[in-house]
């Protein structure tokens, strides 16, 4: 399963993971809809630190989509709203 | 849905209209290869700016550093004169052009991050893109229109994904960046005038000026002392004597009285002479 962490690049993570991600990624999303910085700080960061340590880089000459995509790690949680909220915020 | 498979469709559906605009699907990748160029100028450029605001801050730390090192030697020249006003009216300067510096360090911090950020993300496009390349003369090289079709949906995969990234990568970068200039302009305009500089500038040239003052006077003492000397080699022993006799009447008036009046300043100790 391929993650991506925007601003960092690709992960390839075990599908083992997808368990622990989505408990993580639920946490995260309750955060974002709550508008709660302190549960949104702590929960996306160990999301995303479960990607790093669980996944492996993918190397930069790799052309793949990912299955799953995840905002940039210095997103506060209002960023990731709008970025949730609105296909346009996303350039390209 | 979750946040991850959510962003995750946003890109893809910026994928698939990327591809349902073009006509004969292999000018596409001509079209798509021009845009990952000209987005590997933009980073590149990116890099460039964030870089040119780092160096700014960095002119202005060691600007506002040589300030407050000036300020402190302003503040031990006072005290030695015996003015403690004077001294914690430097001082006082100093701890502003002090706090203005650590928010300079944050800044920097902040747009090295930026810088390093941008820098990788120029590595990871570049390479995608040259795969890209190898990709799209392969595909023209070997397949028909027709054919093409799915092949060029291959070659799309993470290469639009990478672009919607490092798109945004950038447009986070130029709004940072953004920000940290207006109060980069802001901070050499204070610095232009004055308010944060040494005391040595108008309008706040009253600490160097009393400074000068004290040692223009004591100067002058001890060219008069030698005169003295060389016109009467006779009463050398005598005036040194007279001198080393005035520094101890002299001390109490450099005892910590900031309400003292410049009238005191005459009698510092004469270290001058030889």
């Amino acid at each position: 399963m391929i993650i991506r962490i925007m601003g960092e690049g690709q992960y390839d993570v075990p599908d083992d993971d997808l368990a622990a991600l989505n408990v993580l990624d639920s946490e995260v999303e309750s955060a974002v809809l709550a508008a709660d910085t302190s549960a949104f700080t702590a929960c996306f960061a160990q999301l995303l630190d479960r990607v790093r340590s669980h996944g492996a880089v993918l190397p930069d000459e790799v052309l793949v989509d990912s299955d799953l995509v995840l905002p940039p790690s210095d997103s506060s949680v209002d960023e990731v709203a709008a970025l949730l909220g609105d296909e346009g915020l996303i350039p390209g | 849905m979750s946040i991850m498979k959510r962003m995750g469709l946003i890109f893809r559906s910026k994928a698939n209209k990327a591809l349902d605009r073009a006509e004969d699907p292999r000018e596409t990748l001509d079209y798509s290869y021009t845009k990952q160029l000209e987005l590997l100028q933009k980073v590149r450029r990116g890099v460039a700016d964030v870089a040119t605001s780092r160096k700014r801050v960095e002119l202005q730390m060691t600007q506002l550093q040589q300030q407050g090192d000036k300020l402190h030697g302003q503040a031990q020249k006072g005290l030695a004169a015996g003015r403690e006003d004077l001294a914690r009216e430097a001082l006082t300067r100093r701890s502003a052009v002090t706090a203005q510096v650590e928010g300079l360090q944050t800044q920097h911090a902040q747009l090295q991050g930026e810088e390093e950020k941008l820098t990788l993300a120029s590595q990871r496009l570049q390479a995608k893109v040259e795969a890209f390349r190898t990709r799209k003369e392969t595909i023209k090289a070997t397949y028909t229109a027709a054919e093409a079709q799915t092949k060029i949906g291959e070659a799309f995969s993470g290469i639009s994904e990478e672009m919607s990234d490092v798109g945004l990568a950038v447009q986070r970068a130029e709004d940072k960046t953004a920000s940290m200039q207006a109060r980069a302009g802001a901070i050499d305009e204070l610095v232009a005038s004055g308010a944060l500089d040494d005391a040595s500038q108008e309008p706040n040239s009253d600490i160097e000026r009393e400074l000068a003052a004290i040692s223009a006077g004591s100067d002058v003492d001890s060219e008069l002392a030698a005169l003295k000397d060389q016109l009467e080699p006779g009463s050398k022993p005598e005036a040194i004597e007279g001198a080393a006799t005035t520094p101890p009447a002299a001390t109490p008036t450099a005892a910590p009285t900031a309400a003292d009046p410049p009238a005191a300043t005459d009698a510092p100790p004469r270290e001058g002479q030889p």
